[in-house]
């Protein structure tokens, strides 16, 4: 904390970055753009600061300005102060800065899997920083890089730096870069999403171990996220950011408590959407019946491991569990992509081909997907009307005028002006933009199942809710069923009716939401459920306590 | 390393059948040619008599099917017949011009490869300065100017003007190695202009298209030198397309030097192949034909082998 009242005298509060009106710019391919316009940000020794904001607010970019580094296409303007312990960054040379970068401000990126380099061992890339700035010796460095990985508990740390970035996990990985950033004890680290990428079970154990070495190290950190949870639990004092500028800056209990912007009161909104659940109807046929099925790839282990379960006619179920739970490998069983090696889906009781090819036309219009990808998703180089046209004329065979006031209706369902986007390409919109096309695109079908993967997980969220009240009201209007498969516990608790849980490619638990959301619970759902973060600051803390320190994400396995 | 082993036996496999399909296609267009072997060897002139006992003698009568798979069955032991012009078996005309042309080759390439990759390592690092446009504008115009070409103009300035190296590379008598390597520096040196820019070019802009990657602002912010950001994180994960293109540059270096071997009376394969289809000598066309398409097969397979031994994930399995 950084107020006044600290009981530690010794702790005084010493300025350590200082940075005054700083102006960023892009360059578009034509002009320069504003990034950030202007934001003053003060870092004290050893406090934590959260830079929260939605995806485009400039929060990395003033991470990586905080080093005195402009990404590749943008450009520090003149006028801006960034100071570092009284080193003016804008006006050092480059061979300055470097010798800062790595010894006494350290990265942490938000994906460590593709900012290790894949061709070196995890030590030889821990220790490159040290043994460069002759401050310590490389067998030195070495064993020092081993202390790290002990404090950080990484599994074996006498032997993980000896591997390769692609021989250990997500949430392993996260911390050794944690640990790489520590390597010459910066007295700044910017953690750039750190945990983004990760399930909520290995989330937990990478954010007890980043709180732990700052706290033992004394080290100042920008934190930057956009996941308020996360952020209570790791900063003194929050700073919200809204299109490169401040919107406000607060100590992180009043901020939670009391915030005074009305944008930051509608991040804090978010989480409120929540829709009535549904009960079954009673003794109807199911629309997607999942019974028994097994499935592996090509010559692997068995992925899937008997799954079974029953989707109703206009509910929405969700399937949640970790990364490699089998959630999405489900979904490409029912479309027919994967042909399941035991079992069978049956659909309005009528068992489906296991291959799509062998499907029916009206059989495979029944099913569509809507991706967690929009970007990659949508063909960048056909135009809106054709990538919603080419559904409808293919099943409904619509033709000429016909075919243009459908794909208008659909334009319209999913609340976007029809004359305004017909004739758009995809990298012309937004991110939420690009979802609702997804969805038109799945709707042109005229399905009565849409299977949603993770469709809001790469969103923001404000526009994530947006997409969510959107899908609800198709529900309601076209009686649709949904399988939502996704690993955020928020997003089930606002939508789903049931709630299908994986783990290993088995189901561990289903029911309906009400009763998965309330005790006693299967031990892993128990898991998953208390990994949440929660906007209580205090939160981690206490979970640390009850479930003991050894006692988290992989550890905890059950 | 088990997966290495059955990849690199899949890949041979491989090659040995593209091999054996390239062979039928060499025979047999051979055969396609208006005329046959006899007529050839005896000309214009012949009487039909003598047409059909040379025949013959020479197995023609046989159907083609039979005499491609004794011609294959020869060719797998080295032997590819006897030349029809001079009577010497081919084998032995063809293995001495072999030998030059491999070892003009291997000298170029011992110059080429690691000359154009350093400059490329260069160019990367000092990517859109005066430097890098120079650089580019050289070798490109020493790629798109004919080999004979340049060629000459060697031989104008270091044979004629300052006499430093011979103009013409005859290799006779017994010659010391130093005396060899100076006798073939011009031509060496010509096939060193055409195939640098290819491979520096990719050098360039394969490490270019890595200096987007998360792991390369890693470095960047971890304070790695600019030099070592190149040399020590993005050269090593840019090997598998560097190495594409040096592998089909040394397959050029073999296969299509003639011009060069012709402007500096050089003896080797390109010019027996020229002799051969001049006087339409088809056994070594065939048996030319034949190594020049192993030779590529031989060294895309290395590339491929080599592109797979730099990637770690296949290195270091899990």
């Amino acid at each position: 904390m950084t107020d006044m009242t600290n009981n530690d005298p010794m702790k005084k509060k010493q300025v350590l970055l200082e940075i005054k009106d700083l102006k960023i710019e892009g360059y578009t391919g034509e002009n320069w753009v504003p990034i950030i316009k202007g934001v003053d940000l003060t870092l004290h020794r050893g406090e934590v600061m959260g830079l929260i904001g939605e995806s485009g607010a400039g929060k990395s970019t003033i991470g990586a300005a905080a080093m005195g580094y402009a990404r590749d296409g943008t450009r520090i303007v003149e006028g801006s102060s960034i100071e570092f312990d009284g080193i003016e960054l804008t006006t050092s040379t480059s061979a300055e800065k470097r010798a800062l970068r790595g010894s006494r401000i350290a990265y942490v990126a938000q994906s460590a899997a593709a900012s290790f380099n894949p061709a070196h061992k995890l030590i030889d890339q821990h220790t490159e920083a040290p043994v460069q700035y002759r401050i310590k010796k490389r067998l030195e460095a070495q064993e020092d890089a081993i202390e790290l990985y002990e404090r950080l508990r990484l599994p074996n740390p006498e032997e993980i730096g000896f591997r390769y970035p692609h021989q250990v996990s997500g949430g392993q990985l996260q911390r050794a870069m944690t640990a790489m950033a520590m390597a010459c004890r910066p007295d700044l680290i910017i953690f750039d999403e750190p945990t983004t990428a990760l399930d909520v079970t290995t989330q937990i154990e990478v954010l007890a171990a980043i709180r732990d070495i700052v706290d033992q190290f004394n080290t100042a950190a920008i934190y930057i996220t956009h996941d308020l949870a996360v952020v209570a639990q790791m900063a003194d004092t929050i700073k919200v950011l809204l299109k490169g500028e401040e919107v406000e800056e607060a100590p992180t209990e009043q901020m939670l408590k009391n915030p005074k912007e009305d944008y930051t009161k509608s991040l804090w909104a978010v989480r409120s959407f929540e829709r009535p659940q549904k009960e079954r109807p009673k003794n109807a046929t199911p629309l997607v019946s999942v019974q028994n099925i097994d499935a592996a790839y090509t010559g692997g282990v068995k992925v899937l491991d008997n799954v079974s379960f029953d989707i109703h006619e206009g509910m929405t179920v969700a399937v949640v569990g970790e990364s490699g739970s089998g959630k999405s490998t489900t979904a490409r069983v029912i479309t027919g992509l994967l042909p399941p090696s035991n079992g069978q889906v049956l659909f309005r009781g009528e068992p489906l081909p296991p291959k799509y090819t062998d499907r029916s036309k009206d059989q495979l219009r029944q099913a569509q997907m809507i991706y967690q990808m929009a970007d990659t998703a949508l063909n960048p180089k056909v135009r809106i009307s054709e990538i919603i046209g080419r559904p409808a004329r293919f099943y409904s065979g619509l033709s000429g005028t016909a075919l243009k006031s459908r794909v208008d209706e659909l334009l319209d369902l999913i609340e976007l002006e029809p004359s305004k986007y017909y004739d758009r390409f995809p990298p012309e919109l937004s991110g939420g933009q690009k979802q609702r096309i997804g969805i038109a695109r799945a709707l042109a079908a005229e399905p009565s199942f849409i299977i949603c993967d993770e469709v809001t997980s790469a969103l923001d969220q404000l526009v994530a809710e947006g997409i969510l009240r959107l899908l609800d009201r198709l529900q309601k209007e076209l009686n649709l069923a949904y399988m939502f498969i996704t690993h955020d516990l928020a997003t089930v608790r606002a939508i789903a009716d049931e709630v299908v849980v994986m783990q290993h490619g088995k189901v561990v638990e289903q029911g309906p939401k009400t009763e998965m959301f309330t005790p006693p619970h299967h031990p892993y759902t128990d898991l998953l459920l208390s990994s949440v973060p929660e906007m209580d600051p205090n939160w981690l803390t206490t979970l640390l306590e009850e479930r003991g320190v050894d006692n988290v994400g992989e550890a905890a396995d059950v | 390393m088990g997966d290495i082993v059955t990849l690199i036996a899949k890949r041979l496999g491989l090659g040995l059948i593209t091999l054996l399909i390239i062979s039928i296609i060499i025979f047999f267009m051979v055969e396609l040619l208006p005329g046959d072997i006899a007529q050839a060897v005896l000309g214009q002139g012949a009487t039909e008599e003598n047409l059909a006992a040379l025949r013959e003698q020479m197995g023609l009568n046989k159907p083609s099917i039979v005499r491609y798979f004794e011609w294959l069955g020869g060719a797998v032991v080295g032997d590819f017949g006897e030349s029809i012009v001079t009577g010497e078996r081919v084998s032995a005309v063809i293995s001495d011009r072999l030998v030059n042309t491999l070892f003009l080759a291997a000298y170029a390439a011992v110059i080429a490869v690691p000359f154009a990759i350093t400059l490329g390592i260069i160019v990367a690092l000092l990517r859109n300065t005066l430097f890098d446009r120079v650089a580019n504008v050289l070798t490109l115009t020493s790629i798109s100017s004919p080999e004979f070409f340049l060629g000459y103009v060697l031989i104008l300035f270091l044979a004629v003007k300052s006499s430093a190296f011979p103009a013409i590379a005859s290799l006779s008598g017994d010659l010391s190695f130093g005396e060899l390597l100076h006798r073939t520096f011009l031509p060496a040196l010509t096939l060193v202009l055409v195939v640098t820019a290819h491979m520096m070019r990719m050098t360039r802009a394969a490490i270019i298209n890595l200096l987007a990657s998360p792991y390369i602002e890693m470095a960047r912010l971890k304070g790695t030198p600019p030099w070592k950001v190149i040399v020590k994180h993005a050269l090593p994960n840019a090997w598998a397309p560097i190495i594409n293109v040096v592998a089909l540059n040394l397959a050029y270096l073999i296969t299509g030097v003639v011009l060069v071997e012709v402007v500096f009376v050089y003896p080797g394969i390109g010019q027996s192949l020229v002799d051969a289809v001049s006087k339409r000598d088809f056994p070594v066309v065939q048996a030319c034909c034949l190594i020049f398409a192993a030779t590529f097969i031989l060294l895309n397979l290395a590339a491929d082998v080599g592109a797979i031994l730099t990637n770690p994930r296949l290195r270091h399995p899990k």
